[in-house]
């Protein structure tokens, strides 16, 4: 049936490629996460207009496909004559520091709206105890809201890493040799569509379980609190 | 307005809006399949439906696309060949696209209506049995336009979802939004124009969908009393 010799064959470029997905989703991930932090702070705020300035970027962010948003930067910029004379523009005219943009942006987005969640999700009597010791905000979100916030946020965190990989399959439209890359060469190379593309999937599903599981170990360790007791 | 190109791409709004909503009907369907054969008694049902689930939700969106519709020519034309038939079939990408989504969210539709099916209480069925409904009518009449309520919430962040994905059927040469903003990019040289002005179609639709599936919910939920929180 499937043609395994090429499968084996053309092993090497795929663990390239998932080198590649690897680096994509690492390097976007720290993206997204270091600004979601503090806009999910401000999404929590009282004062209107910082909660909802925040609202209005993961609201067009997260109603938009991320291949709009990967084109708008990697294709959209070079029409303005500004961008391509700026300093900038050696960066912006590579493909990966393009993708890694956008794929932050994104997952930055949906971060920010996942950790907001849990910081409103925060019990009262918490915040009130802080306040009665007399820590200021600042003090309350770094001991107080935070380390909670961010413990809870984990399972929902999990499924965004997840849909984060699975996007990260966007980069071979804009030439990059990541996993679905590699799998669009070997077809055009052995025109094999199957093996080319259900080796892909078998890796993405490999990396899959292998996230669950981190996850799942994350959680064990650090929602201990909130395990049922048997 | 763009140019002379924005009745080509409100076209493709419309293709994109088909390519959607058929893909819903596929997924509906998938999704109460796959939802029956979870519950059922059947062990290699189960079996079945979980490995569907499992294996989907492992893999993006857009290697299945590319499994599908390379995969899929290949099939179509071997089985030709076979036939007797000399020329070449092209695969046709809105079918592949609408199998491939649909297949996709079928996976994610099935946990959907399996958790909206379970919250149903099991008297509510029972009393259908003792009424001398058949299996049929208590699905139809009593099962149904109760789970409905349970399932709107999921239901409409995977509808969300799915209206985002169809974006990738312009990889496989589609005519949507997105394929038809790309050659305008091309013609014009402004690439930033056509895909913002695809980015604010998606917005639409999204605003749009949100705003429906308020109402929707809010018709089934006529009659339940929502808990009050302080």
């Amino acid at each position: 049936m499937l043609n395994t010799e090429v499968m084996i064959e053309s092993l090497p470029v795929f663990f390239a490629g998932a080198l590649v997905t690897l680096k994509l989703l690492l390097v976007s991930l720290a993206i997204g996460l270091l600004f979601a932090i503090p806009l999910a702070v401000l999404r929590s705020s009282p004062v209107w207009w910082k909660s909802r300035s925040v609202w209005l970027f993961t609201y067009v962010i997260r109603g938009t496909p991320m291949l709009v948003q990967l084109f708008l930067i990697y294709y959209g910029l070079a029409q303005f004559e500004w961008m391509r004379q700026s300093v900038l523009w050696p960066w912006f005219s590579q493909a990966w520091f393009c993708a890694v943009l956008a794929f932050g942006i994104n997952t930055c987005a949906y971060t920010t709206e996942i950790i907001a969640g849990a910081i409103a999700a925060t019990s009262h009597g918490e915040v009130e105890a802080a306040r009665a010791m007399g820590m200021d905000t600042a003090t309350l979100y770094r001991r107080i809201l935070l380390p909670s916030a961010l413990r809870r946020a984990l399972p929902a965190y999990s499924n965004e890493v997840i849909m984060m990989l699975h996007g990260t399959s966007l980069a071979s439209i804009v030439t990059l040799a990541d996993i679905t890359g590699a799998a669009r060469e070997t077809n055009s190379k052995y025109y094999l569509p199957f093996e080319a593309f259900i080796t892909a999937a078998a890796f993405y599903l490999c990396l899959t379980f292998v996230l669950v599981g981190m996850f799942h170990l994350a959680e064990k360790r650090w929602l201990a609190h909130l395990a049922p007791r048997t | 307005m763009l140019h002379g190109f924005l009745p080509s791409i409100l076209q493709g709004g419309l293709v994109t809006l088909a390519v959607a909503l058929t893909s819903l009907v596929v997924a509906v369907l998938l999704g109460l399949l796959g939802a029956g054969m979870k519950l059922s008694k059947s062990r290699a049902l189960k079996a079945l439906a979980n490995v569907y689930t499992t294996v989907i939700r492992g893999v993006p969106d857009m290697v299945l696309m590319l499994l599908i519709f390379f995969g899929g020519q290949t099939i179509v034309n071997a089985a030709a060949q076979k036939a007797g038939y000399e020329g070449y079939i092209d695969i046709n990408p809105f079918i592949a696209g609408v199998i491939t989504i649909g297949f996709i969210f079928g996976a994610y539709l099935t946990e959907t209506f399996r958790g909206a099916i379970m919250a149903v209480p099991p008297g509510q069925r029972e009393a259908g049995i003792a009424y001398g409904m058949s299996n049929t009518q208590v699905f139809l009449r009593i099962v149904l336009p109760q789970m409905v309520r349970f399932a709107i919430p999921s239901f409409a962040n995977n509808w969300l979802v799915l209206v985002k994905s169809t974006a990738l059927v312009s990889v496989i040469g589609l005519g949507d939004m997105m394929q038809r903003a790309g050659l305008a990019a091309g013609a014009t040289r402004e690439p930033f124009t056509f895909y913002t002005a695809v980015a604010l179609l998606y917005l639409a639709i999204t605003t749009v969908s949100v705003l429906l599936l308020r109402q929707l919910e809010r018709r089934y939920s006529l009659g339940v009393k929502a808990a009050v929180l302080r």
